[in-house]
């Protein structure tokens, strides 16, 4: 029952992107809806299977590895399935707005947005590092397809530039998975551990591997093709790109350095790790200070932000995993409320220039509230999900007698703070007074619900943590056991 | 009766939190809708706080708790000295409402000025009713975001540059704060508000730790009570509207640090553990520094609200002084200048609201013979400046009285020089301003009159005169059962068993 329900929810959003590119127009509302509303109630499933058994392994087509390519569920990417599924449909809701059923444009997007979700998925249940390359370009290409679906000319330069790096990184990551290959003669993620031994080669092959996730997940100083793509995507491609997609090559690099590599003594490597993170949390987050465009700004904070996740490296303890985790999960709820919320904004002002966006908060105001609740759980100020995922951070530095790190995490916050009030205080900013402005209110619409609602589940993530972390606490890798 | 007892603290966050959400989605437009909605939740409030006081008094402890981190609880509980606060800001608060909805009648953005102004209430009554130092925490910040709003209402560039210095100083100290509350945890634990304190047991083994501690969360909350030299974000915060500068001196910011400051010496270390540490001596430098330095700021100021500003920063460490001081006598002095310092503080930026709103004064030598033009709204400037200055009978005079005698009693009476210099200071920045009301000759023309058939009626006066009535009642009833001097000495009696 398992294995089917976690094939349909692979190939369900397949087969609809095929359906919703053969079948005529009329009929792509009803692709989308198959691809996308069965997975929530498809997800329970493997849902009680992994509080039942912990974990769950599919052989596809009933050849176990080493010799065939195997899925493997357990409380992490059970984790990383909720959230794919739950952002991309509350994401959904904004493109079926943005992008509705019937245009040509709807006609180019939705294939790409079904085979993005489709292969998001796939990625987060594979066990095999090839198939996994294999699920991580398809998830590329498809993003690369849906940053330029509009075809403005500033979003196919970023998609031009984003589509080499990440072919390179792509490259990177196939040398290292041929080599681990010879050396080992398995590709499973989770198998590998006993036969990989430290020496050059396995190395050598680990580190490819990783800097080309690195920059597929664009951390600093590799991250110079993420503002451009992120910033002059279509606002819901936007959100999805910096809440999952760039999140889930960071996902990979866990589950090679802690699963794969967890015999390995990665000390030095975690410091460097480290540091990498913390740069990009002070690179970012100056670089947002100095944007003139709100999109680019909320793009660098994407760059600062990851940053946290790789502080799990050098912390490397339970407490740190649940941190990062949580961050992920919160971070991603904040920053898809904050890009849907910017797209409206752009959409209704014409610009997202900051100098025009004085005084829309009399305009816009579910959009304004949403991009500031989303900003108050960027900043990591209580209560939010953000918030928590700074105390666990801050905890873990702490027990860890980290200072450094410690320190980084606070003043990362007060960098967020400065960057997205800056923001804040230029909507506020009424040069001149109309009594009549007010008036001028748009009725609240799904692309607008959208955005809050993802913004208040950020928030929200701040009061009810425990089925979350007692998830990830589940599924801790085997050398962070506490 | 249990789970009655279980929810009311959390229902009184959550009254004023519903009520500014509700006014946010009502819109600009409901105006009536609006009055309504504050009026009644103000009202509803009080009736809350009551009862919860009722509670307190009969040895109930109503307290509710959810977990946010296994091991992380959010506490909300109601005891004798959230209820000391807790009412203070309800009472407050409903008259603050009153005057806000007149002093804004036609300007625009009011729902989002009322929103906040509920969500910054909510969180002020958060703050009161934290039962450990995480939940005090969070609701701190939160009324650090739902206050900037405020302080930029007017939108103006003054308004947005004054609004970042204020971010600048609280996030800055609230982050100060998480990293001493994060240490605070990793030594013992969630920090429950127990009077007395709970970390005796850590003296030995962490005392480095505790003391740096220490001086961590003090600049944390030291930063909202303006004690120096944190103090720059509250002159520049003047530029918001009136009704905000009350709410700010009076009911919510300024009082939230220094009630902080009260949980962290008395309920977090213990007064006794903090006089071990050798903390109480610099924090008493830092508190009478303050009085006397916001004084002397005070004296130089041209601009009306300005000099209110800064007469805020020296009597708010008043309530410092007195718990620094330590003992029961000087405990109950700063105790009770937490709710005597509100009532009078905000009938001063009342009166200076209308004389601004409808003559257009706002230096203070534009003052001149203001008392034959608006003798009511004089006479309330009176009373509070009468009560900073420490003249019986209004409330000013009993805090005075019990710091200097707590001063003496615990062997540091030069202390009791710095009230005296204090007391010279204050007189002689505060009479000056009511010679000019009361004796000079009115002007030929207001700087800017409003032109409307009585200057003086509605409920922008009515309230000043209702927060004067209370800080004289509170001065000439002190002796009552329920006079919040008594409610201090029972408070203070369990922390000198």
């Amino acid at each position: 029952m398992t294995t089917e329900a976690l094939a349909l929810i692979v190939f369900l959003p397949l087969l609809a992107a095929a359906g919703a590119v053969v079948l005529p127009k009329a009929w792509l509302a009803l692709m989308i809806r198959i691809g996308l509303l069965p997975l929530p109630v498809l997800l329970l499933i493997p849902t009680l299977e992994v509080a039942h058994n912990g974990a769950y392994r599919v052989a596809l087509a009933g050849h176990d590895s080493p010799l065939g390519i195997a899925w493997q569920l357990d409380p992490l990417s059970l984790l990383m399935l909720w959230l794919n599924v739950g952002m991309t449909l509350l994401v959904s809701l904004h493109a079926g707005f943005s992008f509705r059923p019937g245009s040509d444009r709807a006609q180019r997007f939705w294939p790409l947005w079904l085979l993005l979700f489709a292969g998001m998925n796939a990625l987060v249940l594979s066990a095999d590092l090839f198939n996994i390359y294999v699920t991580l370009e398809l998830v590329t290409l498809t993003a690369i397809g849906l940053i330029a679906v509009e075809g403005k000319p500033a979003a196919l330069r970023a998609a031009m530039r984003y589509l080499l790096l990440a072919l390179m990184a792509s490259l990177l990551y196939l040398l290292g998975v041929g080599l681990i290959y010879g050396e080992t003669g398995v590709l499973d993620l989770y198998m590998m551990t006993d036969r990989l031994e430290p020496g050059w080669l396995a190395i050598t092959a680990m580190a490819l591997m990783i800097v080309g996730l690195l920059i597929k997940a664009a951390i600093f100083p590799l991250h110079a093709w993420l503002p451009a793509a992120h910033g002059n995507a279509p606002g819901p491609v936007s959100a999805i790109l910096s809440a999952m997609v760039v999140k889930v090559s960071i996902y990979l690099i866990w589950r090679l350095w802690f699963w794969s590599a967890s015999e390995w003594n990665l000390d030095t490597a975690a410091q460097l790790m480290g540091v990498l993170g913390g740069l990009a949390i002070i690179y970012g987050s100056l670089a947002a200070l100095v944007q003139p465009r709100l999109k680019m700004i909320i793009a660098y904070s994407t760059v600062a932000q990851l940053g946290y996740l790789l502080l799990l490296f050098p912390l490397a303890s339970a407490l740190a995993f649940q941190a990062a985790s949580y961050h992920l999960i919160s971070h991603g709820m904040a920053k898809a409320a904050m890009f849907l919320a910017a797209a409206n904004i752009l959409k209704s002002v014409g610009t997202d220039r900051l100098s025009r966006l004085a005084g829309i908060d009399q305009r816009l105001p579910l959009d304004v509230f949403a991009l500031a609740l989303g900003g108050v759980s960027i900043m990591g100020l209580p209560p939010s999900g953000g918030f928590l995922a700074k105390w666990l951070f801050l905890e873990a530095a702490w027990q860890a007698k980290a200072w450094g790190w410690l320190i980084l995490v606070v003043l990362g916050g007060l960098l967020a703070a400065a960057y997205l009030f800056r923001v804040l205080a230029v909507i506020c900013l009424h040069p001149r007074r109309h009594g009549g402005q007010a008036s001028v209110r748009r009725a609240p619409n799904l692309a607008s619900v959208a955005a809050l609602l993802l913004a208040l589940g950020a928030i929200v993530a701040g009061f009810t943590s425990a089925p979350i972390l007692d998830l990830v606490e589940a599924g801790l890798p085997p050398g962070l056991q506490p | 009766m249990a789970p009655l007892l279980f929810w009311t603290p959390l229902l009184v966050v959550i009254v004023s939190a519903l009520t500014g959400m509700v006014i946010f989605i009502a819109g600009e437009h409901h105006a009536l809708l609006r009055i309504i909605l504050n009026l009644v939740a103000a009202v509803l409030k009080l009736l809350l706080v009551a009862m919860i006081g009722i509670l307190v008094l009969n040895g109930y402890t109503p307290e509710f708790r959810v977990s946010l981190v296994p091991g992380l609880d959010l506490v909300l509980r109601a005891d004798a000295l959230s209820m000391l606060f807790a009412s203070l800001s309800a009472v407050l608060w409903l008259v603050t409402t009153v005057y806000a909805i007149a002093y804004l009648e036609r300007s625009p953005n009011r729902a989002r000025f009322f929103g906040f102004f509920s969500l910054c209430v909510a969180a002020t009554m958060g703050i009161s009713m934290a039962g450990n130092l995480l939940t005090f925490f969070i609701f701190y910040e939160l009324l650090t975001l739902t206050t900037w709003p405020l302080v930029v209402h007017n939108g103006t560039a003054t308004a947005i540059r004054s609004g970042a210095a204020y971010l600048r100083y609280t996030l800055s100290g609230g982050a100060l704060f998480l990293v001493g509350l994060a240490w605070l945890y990793g030594i013992s634990g969630p920090q429950a508000f127990v009077p007395g304190g709970s970390l005796a047991e850590h003296a030995v083994d962490a005392r480095l730790s505790l003391q740096i501690i220490f001086v961590l969360l003090t600049v944390g909350m030291g930063v909202k009570a303006a004690l120096f030299p944190l103090h720059g974000w509250l002159p520049q915060a003047m530029v918001a509207p009136a009704p905000v500068s009350a709410l700010l001196h009076a009911v919510a910011v300024v009082k939230a640090g220094a009630f902080g400051l009260i949980r962290l010496v008395e309920d977090v270390y213990g007064a006794a553990l903090v006089a071990e540490l050798r903390l109480d001596l610099p924090l008493l430098i830092v508190a009478a520094f303050t009085i006397l330095y916001g004084s002397v700021q005070a004296l130089r100021q041209t601009d009306l609200k300005k000099r209110l500003a800064f007469s805020t920063v020296s009597q708010v460490s008043y309530i410092i002084l007195g718990i620094a001081i330590g003992g029961p006598v000087a405990t109950v002095g700063g105790l009770v200048h937490l709710v005597h310092q509100g009532l009078m503080k905000i009938i001063l930026f009342f009166c200076a609201g209308i004389f601004a709103n409808l003559l257009g004064v706002k230096r203070i030598d534009q003052l001149d013979g203001i008392g034959r033009r608006m003798p009511w709204t004089s006479a309330c400037f009176t009373v509070g400046a009468l009560g900073m200055i420490g003249l019986p009978p209004v409330a000013g005079f009993v805090s005075k009285w019990y710091l200097g005698a707590g001063a003496v009693a615990a062997d540091r009476a030069w202390v009791v020089a710095v009230l005296v210099t204090s007391t010279v200071l204050n007189a002689s920045y505060f009479l000056p301003v009511l010679k000019r009301i009361w004796l000079h000759p009115p002007p030929q023309h207001w700087p800017r009159e409003v032109h409307v058939s009585r200057l003086e009626t509605g409920s922008l006066v009515g309230s000043a005169i209702v927060a004067a009535m209370l800080s004289i009642a509170v001065g000439l009833l002190a002796g009552h059962p329920l006079s919040p001097l008594n409610w201090v000495d029972a408070i203070v009696a369990g922390y000198f068993p």
